[in-house]
Protein backbone atom coordinates (compact mmCIF):
# COMPACT_ATOMS: atom_id res chain seq x y z
CA UNK A 1 0.00 0.00 0.00
CA UNK A 2 1.59 3.25 -1.12
CA UNK A 3 1.82 5.92 1.54
CA UNK A 4 0.77 9.50 1.05
CA UNK A 5 4.37 10.51 1.77
CA UNK A 6 5.36 9.70 -1.82
CA UNK A 7 6.22 12.94 -3.56
CA UNK A 8 5.02 12.96 -7.13
CA UNK A 9 5.70 16.62 -7.85
CA UNK A 10 8.71 18.59 -6.72
CA UNK A 11 8.02 21.77 -4.79
CA UNK A 12 8.61 24.88 -6.80
CA UNK A 13 9.89 26.92 -3.87
CA UNK A 14 12.25 25.88 -1.15
CA UNK A 15 10.45 24.41 1.84
CA UNK A 16 10.05 26.57 4.94
CA UNK A 17 11.74 25.48 8.14
CA UNK A 18 9.43 22.71 9.43
CA UNK A 19 7.15 23.65 12.32
CA UNK A 20 6.85 20.04 13.43
CA UNK A 21 7.54 16.62 11.94
CA UNK A 22 4.47 16.37 9.74
CA UNK A 23 5.46 12.96 8.36
CA UNK A 24 5.63 11.62 11.91
CA UNK A 25 2.20 13.11 12.64
CA UNK A 26 0.71 11.59 9.49
CA UNK A 27 1.63 8.16 10.86
CA UNK A 28 -1.00 8.77 13.54
CA UNK A 29 -3.74 9.00 10.89
CA UNK A 30 -4.38 5.60 9.28
CA UNK A 31 -7.01 6.94 6.88
CA UNK A 32 -4.48 9.13 5.09
CA UNK A 33 -2.51 6.15 3.84
CA UNK A 34 -4.72 4.87 1.06
CA UNK A 35 -5.09 5.08 -2.68
CA UNK A 36 -8.01 6.77 -4.37
CA UNK A 37 -8.49 5.98 -8.07
CA UNK A 38 -4.98 4.56 -8.06
CA UNK A 39 -3.32 7.64 -6.54
CA UNK A 40 -2.34 8.46 -2.95
CA UNK A 41 -5.18 10.25 -1.18
CA UNK A 42 -4.86 13.98 -0.66
CA UNK A 43 -7.51 14.98 1.88
CA UNK A 44 -8.31 18.69 1.51
CA UNK A 45 -11.88 18.67 2.84
CA UNK A 46 -11.11 19.34 6.51
CA UNK A 47 -13.69 22.10 6.76
CA UNK A 48 -16.33 19.45 6.09
CA UNK A 49 -14.87 17.04 8.59
CA UNK A 50 -11.43 16.29 9.97
CA UNK A 51 -9.55 13.02 10.19
CA UNK A 52 -9.02 11.32 13.55
CA UNK A 53 -5.73 10.15 15.03
CA UNK A 54 -5.58 6.55 16.11
CA UNK A 55 -5.63 7.44 19.80
CA UNK A 56 -9.01 9.16 19.38
CA UNK A 57 -10.41 6.11 17.60
CA UNK A 58 -8.92 3.94 20.35
CA UNK A 59 -10.37 6.10 23.13
CA UNK A 60 -13.88 5.74 21.76
CA UNK A 61 -13.36 2.06 21.08
CA UNK A 62 -11.90 1.49 24.56
CA UNK A 63 -15.04 2.89 26.10
CA UNK A 64 -17.08 0.18 24.43
CA UNK A 65 -14.44 -2.48 25.10
CA UNK A 66 -13.91 -1.84 28.80
CA UNK A 67 -15.94 0.98 30.36
CA UNK A 68 -19.32 0.76 28.72
CA UNK A 69 -22.00 1.89 31.13
CA UNK A 70 -24.47 4.72 31.41
CA UNK A 71 -23.28 7.83 33.18
CA UNK A 72 -24.40 9.87 36.19
CA UNK A 73 -26.79 7.34 37.60
CA UNK A 74 -25.05 4.09 38.45
CA UNK A 75 -23.26 3.07 41.62
CA UNK A 76 -21.29 0.27 40.03
CA UNK A 77 -17.65 0.31 38.97
CA UNK A 78 -18.17 0.67 35.21
CA UNK A 79 -20.67 3.48 35.65
CA UNK A 80 -18.17 5.25 37.87
CA UNK A 81 -15.38 4.89 35.27
CA UNK A 82 -17.63 6.00 32.40
CA UNK A 83 -18.82 9.04 34.34
CA UNK A 84 -15.29 10.00 35.29
CA UNK A 85 -14.10 9.83 31.66
CA UNK A 86 -17.13 11.73 30.40
CA UNK A 87 -16.75 14.53 32.96
CA UNK A 88 -13.01 14.58 32.38
CA UNK A 89 -13.78 15.44 28.76
CA UNK A 90 -15.86 18.35 30.01
CA UNK A 91 -12.89 19.60 32.03
CA UNK A 92 -10.67 19.31 28.96
CA UNK A 93 -13.11 21.43 26.95
CA UNK A 94 -13.23 23.98 29.75
CA UNK A 95 -9.44 24.28 29.68
CA UNK A 96 -9.35 24.37 25.87
CA UNK A 97 -11.69 27.34 25.84
CA UNK A 98 -10.38 28.82 29.10
CA UNK A 99 -13.91 28.94 30.47
CA UNK A 100 -14.21 30.03 34.08
CA UNK A 101 -16.11 26.96 35.18
CA UNK A 102 -16.78 23.46 33.86
CA UNK A 103 -20.52 23.98 34.41
CA UNK A 104 -20.43 26.51 31.57
CA UNK A 105 -19.69 23.68 29.12
CA UNK A 106 -22.78 21.96 27.67
CA UNK A 107 -22.38 18.88 25.52
CA UNK A 108 -24.72 18.86 22.52
CA UNK A 109 -24.77 17.03 19.18
CA UNK A 110 -22.79 19.65 17.31
CA UNK A 111 -22.57 23.35 16.49
CA UNK A 112 -25.93 23.23 14.74
CA UNK A 113 -27.67 21.93 17.84
CA UNK A 114 -25.83 24.46 20.01
CA UNK A 115 -27.14 27.37 17.96
CA UNK A 116 -30.63 25.90 17.84
CA UNK A 117 -30.57 25.50 21.62
CA UNK A 118 -29.78 29.18 22.13
CA UNK A 119 -32.24 30.33 19.46
CA UNK A 120 -35.00 28.21 20.90
CA UNK A 121 -34.33 29.50 24.42
CA UNK A 122 -34.22 33.10 23.30
CA UNK A 123 -37.38 32.64 21.28
CA UNK A 124 -39.35 31.10 24.07
CA UNK A 125 -38.22 33.33 26.92
CA UNK A 126 -36.39 36.46 25.85
CA UNK A 127 -37.64 37.79 22.52
CA UNK A 128 -40.79 39.71 21.60
CA UNK A 129 -42.10 40.57 18.11
CA UNK A 130 -40.05 43.38 16.65
CA UNK A 131 -36.91 42.46 18.60
CA UNK A 132 -33.85 42.19 16.39
CA UNK A 133 -31.15 39.59 15.90
CA UNK A 134 -28.01 40.51 13.95
CA UNK A 135 -26.12 37.93 11.86
CA UNK A 136 -23.71 38.36 8.94
CA UNK A 137 -23.66 37.66 5.22
CA UNK A 138 -21.02 34.98 5.61
CA UNK A 139 -22.90 32.70 7.98
CA UNK A 140 -23.35 28.97 7.57
CA UNK A 141 -26.99 27.91 7.23
CA UNK A 142 -26.86 26.64 10.82
CA UNK A 143 -26.44 30.25 11.94
CA UNK A 144 -29.12 31.57 9.60
CA UNK A 145 -32.05 29.17 9.63
CA UNK A 146 -32.63 28.97 13.42
CA UNK A 147 -33.05 32.76 13.45
CA UNK A 148 -35.32 32.64 10.41
CA UNK A 149 -37.49 30.21 12.32
CA UNK A 150 -37.69 32.79 15.12
CA UNK A 151 -38.58 35.40 12.53
CA UNK A 152 -41.39 33.26 11.15
CA UNK A 153 -42.71 32.08 14.51
CA UNK A 154 -41.96 34.96 16.87
CA UNK A 155 -41.93 38.03 14.64
CA UNK A 156 -38.23 38.63 15.30
CA UNK A 157 -36.50 40.91 12.81
CA UNK A 158 -33.32 39.59 11.23
CA UNK A 159 -30.55 42.03 10.31
CA UNK A 160 -27.55 40.98 8.22
CA UNK A 161 -24.14 42.66 8.30
CA UNK A 162 -22.82 43.06 4.73
CA UNK A 163 -19.32 42.07 3.65
CA UNK A 164 -16.89 43.64 1.21
CA UNK A 165 -15.48 41.98 -1.91
CA UNK A 166 -12.51 40.66 0.03
CA UNK A 167 -14.91 38.81 2.31
CA UNK A 168 -14.55 40.98 5.40
CA UNK A 169 -17.30 42.42 7.59
CA UNK A 170 -17.93 46.10 6.90
CA UNK A 171 -17.43 47.52 10.37
CA UNK A 172 -19.39 50.75 9.85
CA UNK A 173 -22.40 48.76 8.67
CA UNK A 174 -22.18 46.46 11.67
CA UNK A 175 -22.20 49.41 14.06
CA UNK A 176 -25.23 50.86 12.29
CA UNK A 177 -27.15 47.62 12.83
CA UNK A 178 -26.65 47.59 16.62
CA UNK A 179 -29.70 49.42 17.89
CA UNK A 180 -32.07 49.72 20.83
CA UNK A 181 -34.05 46.63 19.77
CA UNK A 182 -31.06 44.41 19.10
CA UNK A 183 -31.24 41.43 21.45
CA UNK A 184 -28.41 39.25 20.14
CA UNK A 185 -25.51 39.27 17.72
CA UNK A 186 -24.68 35.83 16.30
CA UNK A 187 -21.65 35.53 14.05
CA UNK A 188 -19.06 33.07 12.86
CA UNK A 189 -15.50 33.21 14.12
CA UNK A 190 -14.06 31.76 10.89
CA UNK A 191 -15.96 31.51 7.58
CA UNK A 192 -16.06 27.98 6.16
CA UNK A 193 -16.13 29.37 2.62
CA UNK A 194 -13.97 32.50 2.72
CA UNK A 195 -11.60 31.55 5.53
CA UNK A 196 -12.12 35.03 6.96
CA UNK A 197 -11.26 35.34 10.65
CA UNK A 198 -13.73 37.82 12.15
CA UNK A 199 -12.74 40.31 14.86
CA UNK A 200 -15.07 38.65 17.36
CA UNK A 201 -13.44 40.27 20.41
CA UNK A 202 -14.02 43.71 18.93
CA UNK A 203 -17.58 42.82 17.90
CA UNK A 204 -18.33 41.57 21.41
CA UNK A 205 -16.97 44.76 22.98
CA UNK A 206 -19.12 46.90 20.67
CA UNK A 207 -22.21 44.82 21.39
CA UNK A 208 -21.64 44.75 25.14
CA UNK A 209 -21.33 48.54 25.18
CA UNK A 210 -25.03 48.46 24.21
CA UNK A 211 -25.89 45.52 26.50
CA UNK A 212 -26.27 43.16 23.57
CA UNK A 213 -25.09 39.55 24.07
CA UNK A 214 -23.01 37.75 21.46
CA UNK A 215 -22.97 34.15 20.22
CA UNK A 216 -19.86 33.06 18.34
CA UNK A 217 -19.97 30.08 15.95
CA UNK A 218 -16.52 28.58 16.43
CA UNK A 219 -16.93 25.43 14.30
CA UNK A 220 -14.11 26.39 11.92
CA UNK A 221 -12.05 28.23 14.52
CA UNK A 222 -11.57 25.86 17.46
CA UNK A 223 -9.55 23.32 15.40
CA UNK A 224 -7.17 25.96 14.09
CA UNK A 225 -6.58 28.70 16.63
CA UNK A 226 -6.47 29.28 20.37
CA UNK A 227 -9.87 30.33 21.71
CA UNK A 228 -10.07 32.10 25.07
CA UNK A 229 -13.74 32.76 25.84
CA UNK A 230 -12.88 34.92 28.85
CA UNK A 231 -10.64 37.09 26.72
CA UNK A 232 -13.24 37.27 23.95
CA UNK A 233 -15.89 37.85 26.64
CA UNK A 234 -18.53 36.38 24.32
CA UNK A 235 -21.72 35.11 25.94
CA UNK A 236 -21.92 31.88 23.94
CA UNK A 237 -19.33 29.95 21.94
CA UNK A 238 -19.93 26.71 20.08
CA UNK A 239 -17.96 24.15 18.12
CA UNK A 240 -18.17 20.56 16.86
CA UNK A 241 -16.03 17.59 17.85
CA UNK A 242 -15.80 16.17 14.35
CA UNK A 243 -14.01 19.24 13.05
CA UNK A 244 -11.38 19.20 15.80
CA UNK A 245 -10.18 15.67 15.04
CA UNK A 246 -12.76 14.06 17.31
CA UNK A 247 -15.69 11.79 16.52
CA UNK A 248 -18.97 12.92 14.99
CA UNK A 249 -22.06 13.17 17.14
CA UNK A 250 -20.93 15.56 19.86
CA UNK A 251 -20.32 19.27 20.12
CA UNK A 252 -20.00 22.00 22.68
CA UNK A 253 -22.01 25.02 23.71
CA UNK A 254 -20.12 27.30 26.07
CA UNK A 255 -22.37 29.80 27.81
CA UNK A 256 -21.67 32.22 30.62
CA UNK A 257 -23.26 30.72 33.74
CA UNK A 258 -25.72 33.60 34.08
CA UNK A 259 -26.94 33.04 30.51
CA UNK A 260 -27.30 29.29 30.85
CA UNK A 261 -29.28 29.86 34.01
CA UNK A 262 -31.53 32.37 32.27
CA UNK A 263 -32.38 30.11 29.34
CA UNK A 264 -35.17 27.53 29.67
CA UNK A 265 -34.38 23.83 29.12
CA UNK A 266 -34.10 22.78 25.48
CA UNK A 267 -35.14 19.16 25.66
CA UNK A 268 -36.95 17.48 28.51
CA UNK A 269 -36.19 14.03 29.83
CA UNK A 270 -33.90 12.16 32.14
CA UNK A 271 -30.78 13.70 33.67
CA UNK A 272 -31.92 17.28 33.15
CA UNK A 273 -34.19 17.04 36.16
CA UNK A 274 -33.64 17.01 39.91
CA UNK A 275 -36.97 15.48 40.76
CA UNK A 276 -40.11 14.56 38.86
CA UNK A 277 -43.70 14.29 39.95
CA UNK A 278 -46.81 14.89 37.93
CA UNK A 279 -47.50 17.97 39.98
CA UNK A 280 -44.09 19.58 39.79
CA UNK A 281 -40.73 18.86 38.20
CA UNK A 282 -37.54 20.59 39.30
CA UNK A 283 -34.87 21.11 36.67
CA UNK A 284 -31.28 20.20 37.26
CA UNK A 285 -28.46 22.68 37.67
CA UNK A 286 -26.38 23.76 34.68
CA UNK A 287 -24.99 22.30 32.53
CA UNK A 288 -27.08 19.18 33.12
CA UNK A 289 -30.28 21.17 32.62
CA UNK A 290 -29.40 21.07 28.92
CA UNK A 291 -28.23 17.46 28.72
CA UNK A 292 -31.38 15.38 28.55
CA UNK A 293 -31.15 11.67 27.89
CA UNK A 294 -28.15 9.46 27.38
CA UNK A 295 -25.50 11.37 25.46
CA UNK A 296 -22.99 10.08 22.93
CA UNK A 297 -20.69 8.96 25.74
CA UNK A 298 -18.11 7.21 23.55
CA UNK A 299 -17.80 10.16 21.18
CA UNK A 300 -17.45 12.63 24.05
CA UNK A 301 -14.61 10.57 25.50
CA UNK A 302 -13.15 10.59 21.98
CA UNK A 303 -13.41 14.36 21.92
CA UNK A 304 -11.44 14.50 25.15
CA UNK A 305 -8.70 12.42 23.53
CA UNK A 306 -8.74 14.71 20.49
CA UNK A 307 -8.22 17.76 22.69
CA UNK A 308 -5.28 16.00 24.38
CA UNK A 309 -3.80 15.28 20.95
CA UNK A 310 -4.23 18.85 19.71
CA UNK A 311 -2.67 20.21 22.90
CA UNK A 312 0.34 17.92 22.40
CA UNK A 313 0.87 19.09 18.83
CA UNK A 314 0.18 22.64 19.99
CA UNK A 315 -2.35 25.05 18.54
CA UNK A 316 0.33 27.65 17.99
CA UNK A 317 2.42 25.26 15.92
CA UNK A 318 -0.73 24.13 14.11
CA UNK A 319 -1.50 27.74 13.26
CA UNK A 320 1.94 28.36 11.82
CA UNK A 321 1.98 25.17 9.76
CA UNK A 322 -1.48 25.87 8.33
CA UNK A 323 -0.63 29.49 7.61
CA UNK A 324 2.34 28.35 5.56
CA UNK A 325 0.09 25.98 3.60
CA UNK A 326 -2.42 28.78 3.04
CA UNK A 327 0.22 31.14 1.67
CA UNK A 328 1.79 28.42 -0.49
CA UNK A 329 -1.55 27.31 -1.90
CA UNK A 330 -2.75 30.88 -2.49
CA UNK A 331 0.46 31.74 -4.31
CA UNK A 332 0.43 28.70 -6.59
CA UNK A 333 -3.29 28.58 -7.31
CA UNK A 334 -3.27 32.31 -8.12
CA UNK A 335 -0.75 31.63 -10.86
CA UNK A 336 -3.26 29.53 -12.80
CA UNK A 337 -4.79 31.77 -15.51
CA UNK A 338 -8.53 32.17 -15.14
CA UNK A 339 -8.54 31.11 -11.49
CA UNK A 340 -10.14 33.51 -9.02
CA UNK A 341 -9.87 33.06 -5.27
CA UNK A 342 -13.06 33.84 -3.38
CA UNK A 343 -12.18 35.17 0.05
CA UNK A 344 -9.12 37.38 0.28
CA UNK A 345 -9.47 38.82 3.77
CA UNK A 346 -6.36 40.11 5.46
CA UNK A 347 -6.87 37.63 8.29
CA UNK A 348 -7.63 34.16 7.03
CA UNK A 349 -7.67 30.58 8.21
CA UNK A 350 -6.36 27.84 5.94
CA UNK A 351 -9.33 27.67 3.56
CA UNK A 352 -9.07 28.45 -0.16
CA UNK A 353 -12.27 28.75 -2.18
CA UNK A 354 -11.87 29.37 -5.87
CA UNK A 355 -13.58 29.39 -9.24
CA UNK A 356 -12.17 28.68 -12.68
CA UNK A 357 -13.38 30.74 -15.61
CA UNK A 358 -15.63 28.77 -17.91
CA UNK A 359 -15.48 25.61 -15.81
CA UNK A 360 -18.13 24.72 -13.27
CA UNK A 361 -16.87 23.78 -9.79
CA UNK A 362 -18.69 20.47 -9.98
CA UNK A 363 -16.57 19.50 -12.96
CA UNK A 364 -13.42 20.64 -11.14
CA UNK A 365 -14.35 18.40 -8.22
CA UNK A 366 -14.84 15.33 -10.41
CA UNK A 367 -11.56 15.70 -12.31
CA UNK A 368 -9.61 16.51 -9.17
CA UNK A 369 -11.17 13.51 -7.40
CA UNK A 370 -9.91 11.25 -10.18
CA UNK A 371 -6.44 12.51 -9.29
CA UNK A 372 -6.95 11.34 -5.71
CA UNK A 373 -7.53 14.84 -4.34
CA UNK A 374 -10.58 15.43 -2.15
CA UNK A 375 -11.99 18.94 -2.25
CA UNK A 376 -15.53 20.15 -1.82
CA UNK A 377 -17.65 21.91 -4.42
CA UNK A 378 -20.98 23.63 -4.10
CA UNK A 379 -22.26 26.41 -1.89
CA UNK A 380 -20.95 24.82 1.33
CA UNK A 381 -24.18 25.45 3.24
CA UNK A 382 -23.76 29.18 2.68
CA UNK A 383 -26.02 29.92 -0.26
CA UNK A 384 -26.43 33.67 0.41
CA UNK A 385 -22.66 33.97 0.41
CA UNK A 386 -21.91 32.26 -2.90
CA UNK A 387 -24.73 34.26 -4.46
CA UNK A 388 -23.24 37.51 -3.15
CA UNK A 389 -20.03 36.70 -5.01
CA UNK A 390 -21.99 36.06 -8.19
CA UNK A 391 -20.99 32.41 -8.53
CA UNK A 392 -23.25 29.32 -8.58
CA UNK A 393 -20.74 27.44 -6.48
CA UNK A 394 -17.08 27.34 -5.55
CA UNK A 395 -14.42 24.69 -5.23
CA UNK A 396 -12.91 24.67 -1.76
CA UNK A 397 -9.66 23.25 -0.40
CA UNK A 398 -9.36 23.34 3.39
CA UNK A 399 -6.20 22.32 5.21
CA UNK A 400 -5.25 20.74 8.52
CA UNK A 401 -1.97 20.16 10.30
CA UNK A 402 -1.42 16.79 8.62
CA UNK A 403 -1.43 18.28 5.12
CA UNK A 404 1.80 19.10 3.27
CA UNK A 405 3.12 21.40 0.57
CA UNK A 406 3.60 18.35 -1.62
CA UNK A 407 -0.11 17.72 -1.40
CA UNK A 408 -0.81 21.30 -2.45
CA UNK A 409 1.36 20.64 -5.52
CA UNK A 410 -0.91 17.67 -6.32
CA UNK A 411 -3.97 19.92 -6.11
CA UNK A 412 -2.42 22.54 -8.38
CA UNK A 413 -1.51 19.87 -10.93
CA UNK A 414 -5.03 18.46 -10.77
CA UNK A 415 -6.58 21.89 -11.34
CA UNK A 416 -4.29 22.41 -14.33
CA UNK A 417 -5.40 19.04 -15.67
CA UNK A 418 -9.01 20.17 -15.28
CA UNK A 419 -8.27 23.26 -17.34
CA UNK A 420 -6.64 21.17 -20.05
CA UNK A 421 -9.59 18.82 -20.25
CA UNK A 422 -12.51 21.23 -19.95
CA UNK A 423 -11.13 24.69 -20.61
CA UNK B 1 -11.69 2.09 -12.24
CA UNK B 2 -13.85 4.82 -13.74
CA UNK B 3 -12.27 6.71 -16.59
CA UNK B 4 -12.72 10.47 -17.01
CA UNK B 5 -12.69 10.24 -20.79
CA UNK B 6 -15.76 8.00 -20.51
CA UNK B 7 -17.56 10.82 -18.71
CA UNK B 8 -16.19 13.80 -20.60
CA UNK B 9 -16.49 12.47 -24.13
CA UNK B 10 -15.75 14.75 -27.06
CA UNK B 11 -19.44 15.18 -27.89
CA UNK B 12 -20.22 16.22 -24.34
CA UNK B 13 -17.32 18.67 -24.19
CA UNK B 14 -18.44 20.14 -27.52
CA UNK B 15 -22.06 20.58 -26.41
CA UNK B 16 -20.86 22.18 -23.19
CA UNK B 17 -18.69 24.68 -25.03
CA UNK B 18 -21.24 25.34 -27.79
CA UNK B 19 -24.68 24.43 -26.49
CA UNK B 20 -27.34 24.09 -29.16
CA UNK B 21 -30.76 25.76 -28.80
CA UNK B 22 -29.46 27.94 -25.99
CA UNK B 23 -32.22 30.54 -26.22
CA UNK B 24 -35.60 31.60 -24.95
CA UNK B 25 -38.74 30.63 -26.88
CA UNK B 26 -40.99 33.66 -26.72
CA UNK B 27 -44.10 31.84 -27.95
CA UNK B 28 -43.52 28.92 -25.60
CA UNK B 29 -46.61 26.89 -24.71
CA UNK B 30 -44.89 25.67 -21.57
CA UNK B 31 -41.74 26.25 -19.62
CA UNK B 32 -40.25 25.00 -16.38
CA UNK B 33 -37.33 25.84 -14.09
CA UNK B 34 -35.04 23.18 -12.77
CA UNK B 35 -32.57 23.62 -9.95
CA UNK B 36 -30.10 21.28 -8.29
CA UNK B 37 -29.30 22.81 -4.89
CA UNK B 38 -26.50 20.31 -4.28
CA UNK B 39 -24.25 21.78 -6.96
CA UNK B 40 -25.94 24.95 -8.19
CA UNK B 41 -27.02 23.76 -11.65
CA UNK B 42 -29.95 25.79 -12.97
CA UNK B 43 -31.90 25.29 -16.18
CA UNK B 44 -35.05 26.77 -17.71
CA UNK B 45 -36.63 24.65 -20.40
CA UNK B 46 -38.94 26.17 -23.03
CA UNK B 47 -41.42 24.12 -25.08
CA UNK B 48 -43.60 24.97 -28.04
CA UNK B 49 -45.97 22.11 -28.65
CA UNK B 50 -47.52 21.49 -32.09
CA UNK B 51 -50.46 19.41 -31.03
CA UNK B 52 -48.89 16.29 -29.61
CA UNK B 53 -45.48 16.97 -31.15
CA UNK B 54 -42.65 19.03 -29.71
CA UNK B 55 -42.42 21.82 -32.28
CA UNK B 56 -39.55 23.64 -30.64
CA UNK B 57 -37.52 23.09 -27.48
CA UNK B 58 -34.78 25.28 -26.07
CA UNK B 59 -33.10 26.09 -22.78
CA UNK B 60 -31.28 28.72 -20.78
CA UNK B 61 -29.36 28.39 -17.56
CA UNK B 62 -25.98 27.81 -16.04
CA UNK B 63 -24.45 24.67 -14.77
CA UNK B 64 -21.73 22.10 -15.02
CA UNK B 65 -20.51 20.55 -18.25
CA UNK B 66 -22.71 17.47 -17.83
CA UNK B 67 -25.94 19.36 -17.20
CA UNK B 68 -25.27 21.82 -20.04
CA UNK B 69 -24.42 19.10 -22.55
CA UNK B 70 -27.41 17.06 -21.43
CA UNK B 71 -29.74 19.99 -22.03
CA UNK B 72 -28.21 20.74 -25.40
CA UNK B 73 -28.43 17.16 -26.65
CA UNK B 74 -31.95 16.83 -25.27
CA UNK B 75 -33.14 19.75 -27.39
CA UNK B 76 -31.55 18.27 -30.51
CA UNK B 77 -33.02 14.84 -29.83
CA UNK B 78 -36.56 15.83 -28.93
CA UNK B 79 -37.46 18.31 -31.65
CA UNK B 80 -40.26 16.71 -33.62
CA UNK B 81 -40.84 13.88 -31.16
CA UNK B 82 -44.24 13.22 -29.64
CA UNK B 83 -45.00 13.62 -25.97
CA UNK B 84 -45.07 9.83 -25.56
CA UNK B 85 -41.77 9.39 -27.35
CA UNK B 86 -40.20 12.04 -25.10
CA UNK B 87 -41.41 10.30 -21.97
CA UNK B 88 -40.13 6.96 -23.19
CA UNK B 89 -36.73 8.46 -23.95
CA UNK B 90 -36.66 9.91 -20.41
CA UNK B 91 -37.08 6.40 -18.95
CA UNK B 92 -34.35 5.00 -21.15
CA UNK B 93 -31.99 7.94 -20.49
CA UNK B 94 -32.53 7.58 -16.76
CA UNK B 95 -31.70 3.87 -16.94
CA UNK B 96 -28.66 4.63 -19.06
CA UNK B 97 -27.10 7.09 -16.63
CA UNK B 98 -27.92 5.02 -13.55
CA UNK B 99 -26.38 1.95 -15.12
CA UNK B 100 -29.60 -0.01 -15.32
CA UNK B 101 -29.32 -0.69 -19.03
CA UNK B 102 -31.11 1.34 -21.67
CA UNK B 103 -31.96 -1.11 -24.37
CA UNK B 104 -30.54 -0.81 -27.85
CA UNK B 105 -27.98 2.05 -27.80
CA UNK B 106 -28.41 2.56 -31.54
CA UNK B 107 -31.92 3.90 -31.02
CA UNK B 108 -30.73 6.37 -28.37
CA UNK B 109 -28.78 8.41 -30.87
CA UNK B 110 -26.53 11.02 -29.33
CA UNK B 111 -27.95 10.34 -25.87
CA UNK B 112 -25.77 7.24 -25.74
CA UNK B 113 -22.71 9.39 -25.03
CA UNK B 114 -23.97 9.76 -21.45
CA UNK B 115 -23.40 6.07 -20.72
CA UNK B 116 -20.20 7.08 -18.88
CA UNK B 117 -22.21 8.94 -16.23
CA UNK B 118 -23.16 5.62 -14.65
CA UNK B 119 -19.55 5.31 -13.44
CA UNK B 120 -19.87 8.65 -11.60
CA UNK B 121 -22.95 8.38 -9.38
CA UNK B 122 -22.48 11.88 -7.97
CA UNK B 123 -23.07 13.29 -11.46
CA UNK B 124 -26.31 11.44 -12.28
CA UNK B 125 -28.46 14.35 -11.08
CA UNK B 126 -26.49 16.70 -13.33
CA UNK B 127 -27.41 14.63 -16.36
CA UNK B 128 -31.05 14.13 -15.42
CA UNK B 129 -31.86 17.67 -14.22
CA UNK B 130 -33.00 18.92 -17.64
CA UNK B 131 -35.02 15.74 -18.23
CA UNK B 132 -36.86 16.16 -14.92
CA UNK B 133 -37.45 19.76 -15.93
CA UNK B 134 -38.82 18.62 -19.29
CA UNK B 135 -41.20 16.23 -17.59
CA UNK B 136 -42.37 19.10 -15.41
CA UNK B 137 -42.96 21.31 -18.41
CA UNK B 138 -44.90 18.59 -20.22
CA UNK B 139 -47.07 18.11 -17.14
CA UNK B 140 -47.73 21.83 -16.85
CA UNK B 141 -45.73 22.24 -13.64
CA UNK B 142 -43.37 25.19 -13.63
CA UNK B 143 -40.73 24.13 -11.14
CA UNK B 144 -38.53 21.20 -10.33
CA UNK B 145 -35.97 20.92 -7.60
CA UNK B 146 -33.69 17.96 -7.20
CA UNK B 147 -33.77 16.37 -3.76
CA UNK B 148 -31.71 13.77 -1.97
CA UNK B 149 -34.08 10.95 -2.81
CA UNK B 150 -35.24 10.10 -6.29
CA UNK B 151 -38.76 11.28 -5.69
CA UNK B 152 -38.09 14.38 -7.80
CA UNK B 153 -39.19 12.18 -10.66
CA UNK B 154 -42.44 11.36 -8.91
CA UNK B 155 -43.00 15.04 -8.11
CA UNK B 156 -42.55 15.97 -11.74
CA UNK B 157 -45.09 13.35 -12.76
CA UNK B 158 -47.82 14.93 -10.66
Amino acid sequence: MATATTREVTSRTSPAAPVFDVERIRQDFPVLHQQVHGKPLVYFDNAATSQKPLEVIDAERDFYLRDCANIHRGVHELAERATRKYESARDKVQRLLNAREAREIVFVRGTTEAINLVASGFGRRLLRPGDEVVITFMEHHSNIVPWQILRDENGVVLKVVPINDAGELIWEELEKLLGPRTRLVSLTHVSNVLGTINPVKRVTAAAHALNIPVLVDGAQAAPHLKVDVQDLDCDFYCFSSHKIFGPTGVGVLYGKASWLEALPPYQGGGDMIRSVSFEKTLYNVIPYKFEAGTPNIGATIGLGAAIDYVNRVGLEAIGRHEHDLLEYATEHLSQIPGLRIIGTAREKAAVVSFVLEGIHPHDIGTVVDQEGVAIRTGHHCAEPLTERFGVPATARASFAFYNTRGEVDRLVAAVEKTKALLG
Amino acid sequence: MADLSGLYQEVILDHNKRPRNFRVINEATAHADGYNPLCGDRVTLYLRMDGDKIGDVAFKGSGCAISTASASILTETLKGKTRTQAEELFERFHNLVTGEGAGDPATLGKLAVFSGVSEFPTRVKCATLVWHTLKSALAGDSEVEMSDDDSAEDQAAR
